[in-house]
This record gives structure tokens, C-alpha cells and sequence, in this order.
């Protein structure tokens, strides 16, 4: 028992870490993506949209060859621990919040921005104004780049190993029971997997319409 | 929208259509274990059975406890695996029928080149016994395989239990997979022979401990039963054990492995009985 909570507490915080830091990285990213006028925008926003389709095996497999020891972080030592996990989550969710925060902005009125600024608000508080009027589509951004990470297997597979006690988390410790044959225990587990990503969600819908009813 | 919708759906029920009718039974499930995969070798066995009786042979590969789980709720038609006392209860329940001897290969102990615990040519047991009191890094499948078992029953044997000490890692994970870990942790580990070979080349391993008779890895091949499955391809679980048992078949498995790494992976055993190899 102790064993299921160990792993669902590693879950929780593997990708909770993944997701903040694909936020730190998104938000303003994908903010300069939407608001940005220059060359090659839409090239690179098209590159951002087949991120947030980007195969978890496939930055599994990139991330654990960049960290075996054979490999050019290899000195790290960090294959095979949450870290390792951590930053393949934030590969994946990266690209979502990004995309997602950029198609959030550019769905604003245009001309919102040509009038904060008439209004004589400096930049960062023009950002700032226009980060508030979209706050549901960003907490909605926030929410799936945390479903993106919470519910792979791919990638914690592989740049984690699926060591018991140390980077098993749900979604490969599913994968472990069913392959034992113990499908009762895989689905109690992916229960499990299920109602947490709901409360969570929950949550964060509640903050979302909380802030939706203010307005 | 409704154009698209009523598009997707005629669409599925096409796909829906497509999947094989009862009339035919050219489709055999065979579900086996990752090493028989993973080592390569029905990469080459399963052209061969197509060519010769026209099956088509979906391969299921997983650990040899979901192999038998899968068997138990007729999810499978014949099955291929390394678990002798589990195949037994297997077939004692009434779930299997036809167990035939089909090959063996030998489990072997590998690890860093350099050996900290000091455990070349040492028999398996005291190598389990010197890993434990080094404290050096062992990893485990720990995915109730065949090898996992195994394993267990080594540790057993040297009267102890690993596995609440640090330095033992689960993986529940393949053999390759095992490997990897166990290569980058610079760690101890028990594998099958064929998959070792086949991975050498990627990992920073080497054989230490093997050739005890202790460490023989028998594979059986078991037909699910057919009165319990009347759905399941009897006909085609017939052919493929009596081919896999057959001279061709033994001719395949004998040969596999000796042109690309000049040894044989497995021991084709179809002649002989389970008690001369011991079991």
C-alpha cells in the first residue's frame, strides 16, 4: 500500500515539476510567438504545433541517448532518476503550453494591443493586461500540458527504467502489472491514475471558472 | 461538420468490415516470451512456418506470467515460453494441452568487465552470495518472467532476499531493457543467453558466470485447449507445434545465430525428454 503511494507521489511530482517549468518556458514563448512580428512566425509556429504531437517515444528515446553514458550529458549521471524523467515530460509538455498559450493570445481583438498601448501602458504591462483577459485559455493550456505528461508511458519508460522504488510511476508501473499478467492490479491503478488527473483537473476548472465569474 | 461526421463513420464501419470472417483460419495467435523475440530467432522461425502452412502468425511477445494469463482467458492459441513449474500448474488446471519440449538455452550471469565483486567463473549461487556482500548493484527484471523466477529461485538458494536491500533494482521491464539499465548502472545481472548475444554489441557487459547446470533455460511450446477455447485455432496450434518440434524447425533453431556470432543461441531438444535435461 505504501508501495501504490510511493508511486502515485512520484507521478504527482514528476509531472507537477514538468509542468511548471514548461509554463516558465511556454508562456513567455509562446507570448513572443503571438504578439511577435517577424520573419519566419509562422514557420516556427508551425514547428510549435507539431511539437504538441510529438511522440513520447520518440523524446524518450532522443532524451535517453542524450543522457546514456555513452552519450554527451552522460557525465550528468542522471539516466535512470526522476530527473531524467522530468526533463523528458518537459520536452512534451513544452511545445503544448507554448502552442497553446500562443493560440490563446492571437484569439484576443487585435486591436486590444494598438489601444493598451494608445493608453500609454508600457510593454510588460500590455503583456500583462492581455495574459489576464485570456487566463481561462491559459489555465486550459496548463491543463493539458499536465495531461500530457501525467498520462505518458513512453518516455518515463525509457529515460526512467521502471525502477521499483525509485522512477516507477503510474503509467509504467501499469504497464509492469499487465505485462505480469495481474490485470486487476493494472486497473485498479489506472482507477487510480484516472480519478487523480480528474481532481486535479477539478481543481484547476474551479480556479478557471472562479476567475471566469469574476470578469 | 455532420458531412465529416457521417464520413468518419461510414469510414469505421469499412475498417469494422475488413477484419478477418470466421470461414477463414489462416490467423494464429502466438504469444511467446520477450526473449525469443528479442534474441531474433522467430524473426526467422515464423517466414519459415508461414511458407510452409500458410498461417499467418500474430505474435504476441510479453513476460511469461502475462503469457500464462493471457493463455488462462483464451487469448492466445499456442504459446512459447520458459517456465517449466508454471507451465506444469498451467496444464494441470486444464488450460493446456500438447506440452512438447521444443529447445533450451542457458541463463548466464553478466556484468562490468572489471567485476568488483570478484564473481567470474564462480558457480551462480556463491556469485549471488558475493554481489549481496559487496552491496554491488543487481538488476532485476522483476516482471514475474521466466527469468525473473529464476532469478528468485537462484537467490533463494544462496538463502537470501534481495529484494528489500538499495543496491537490488526492479525494472519489470524486458530483457533488453534490463540489460541497458544494468549496463549504465554498472551492475549485475541475470539474462538469458540468446538476448545477451544479441545485445552485446550495445552494452558495457560480459558473461561471468555460466554453464551450471543450474542455470539450463528449458522452452516449452503448450496448445491452449481446445474444449475450454472453442474458439481458438486448433488446427493451426497443431501445425505450428508439430513444426516447431519438426526436423526443419529444429534445423532453424539449431543454426540460428551461428553465421552472425559463430554460436548457436538455442539447443534444439524435440528428441529428448524433459528428464534428461534434468527438469
Amino acid at each position: 500500500m505504501t508501495e501504490i503511494f510511493n508511486i502515485t507521489l512520484l507521478s504527482i511530482q514528476v509531472s507537477a515539476v514538468a509542468t511548471v517549468i514548461s509554463l516558465l518556458i511556454g508562456l513567455p514563448f509562446g507570448t513572443w510567438l503571438a504578439l511577435g512580428k517577424f520573419r519566419g512566425r509562422s514557420f516556427m509556429l508551425s514547428i510549435i504545433n507539431t511539437g504538441m504531437a510529438l511522440p513520447p517515444v520518440v523524446v524518450g528515446l532522443v532524451v535517453a541517448m542524450m543522457l546514456w553514458r555513452s552519450g554527451p550529458l552522460g557525465g550528468l549521471r542522471l539516466i535512470y532518476t526522476p530527473i531524467a524523467i522530468i526533463i523528458a515530460q518537459t520536452v512534451i509538455a513544452a511545445p503544448v503550453v507554448t502552442g497553446l498559450t500562443a493560440a490563446a493570445l492571437e484569439a484576443l481583438d487585435p486591436r486590444l494591443q494598438q489601444q493598451l498601448l494608445g493608453l500609454g501602458a508600457s510593454r510588460r504591462q500590455m503583456v500583462w493586461y492581455l495574459w489576464r483577459e485570456a487566463r481561462l485559455p491559459l489555465l486550459a493550456a496548463l491543463m493539458a500540458g499536465f495531461g500530457s505528461v501525467i498520462s505518458e508511458v513512453g518516455a518515463s519508460m525509457m529515460v526512467g527504467g521502471n525502477i521499483r522504488g525509485q522512477t516507477r510511476v503510474l503509467t509504467t508501473a501499469i504497464v509492469l502489472e499487465t505485462s505480469k499478467g495481474e490485470f486487476g492490479q493494472a486497473l485498479a491503478l489506472s482507477t487510480l491514475l484516472l480519478v487523480l488527473t480528474y481532481l486535479i483537473n477539478l481543481a484547476l476548472t474551479w480556479i478557471q471558472q472562479r476567475g471566469a465569474r469574476r470578469s | 461538420m455532420r458531412k465529416l461526421f457521417s464520413f468518419l463513420l461510414v469510414a469505421s464501419f469499412l475498417l469494422l468490415s475488413c477484419s478477418p470472417g470466421e470461414s477463414e483460419r489462416t490467423d494464429l495467435l502466438l504469444v511467446s516470451t520477450t526473449s525469443t523475440q528479442d534474441s531474433g530467432l522467430l524473426d526467422v522461425l515464423l517466414p519459415a512456418f508461414t511458407e510452409q502452412t500458410g498461417y499467418h502468425v500474430q505474435l504476441v511477445a510479453v513476460g511469461s506470467g502475462q503469457a500464462l494469463k493471457l493463455g488462462e482467458q483464451g487469448n492466445a492459441d499456442v504459446i512459447l515460453l520458459h517456465s517449466p513449474d508454471a507451465e506444469k500448474v498451467f496444464v494441470a488446471n486444464g488450460f493446456g494441452i500438447d506440452r512438447r519440449l521444443v529447445m533450451h538455452n542457458d541463463f548466464v550471469i553478466v556484468g562490468p568487465a572489471s567485476d568488483p565483486a570478484g564473481i567470474r567463473g564462480e558457480n551462480p549461487v556463491e556469485a549471488l552470495r558475493r554481489i549481496s556482500t559487496a552491496r554491488l548493484t543487481f538488476v532485476s527484471r522483476g516482471d514475474d518472467s521466466g527469468t525473473h523466477v529464476k532469478e528468485l529461485a537462484l537467490w533463494k538458494n544462496a538463502g537470501l532476499d534481495p529484494t528489500i536491500e538499495d543496491w537490488y533494482l526492479e525494472t519489470g521491464q524486458g530483457q533488453g531493457a534490463t540489460l541497458s539499465i544494468a549496463s549504465e548502472k554498472s551492475g549485475y545481472a541475470l539474462t538469458d543467453l540468446g538476448t545477451f548475444l544479441a545485445y552485446q554489441s550495445n552494452v558495457d557487459l560480459e558473461i561471468l558466470v555460466e554453464g551450471d547446470p543450474f542455470l539450463l533455460n528449458v522452452y516449452h511450446v503448450i496448445t491452449v485447449n481446445p474444449e475450454k477455447f472453442p474458439g481458438m485455432n486448433f488446427e493451426g496450434a497443431k501445425a505450428f507445434t508439430d513444426f516447431i518440434t519438426s526436423d526443419e524447425g529444429q534445423k532453424i533453431i539449431a543454426g540460428f545465430g551461428m553465421d552472425q556470432f559463430g554460436e548457436p543461441f538455442f539447443f534444439p531438444d524435440a528428441d529428448k525428454t524433459d528428464l534428461e535435461l534434468g527438469l
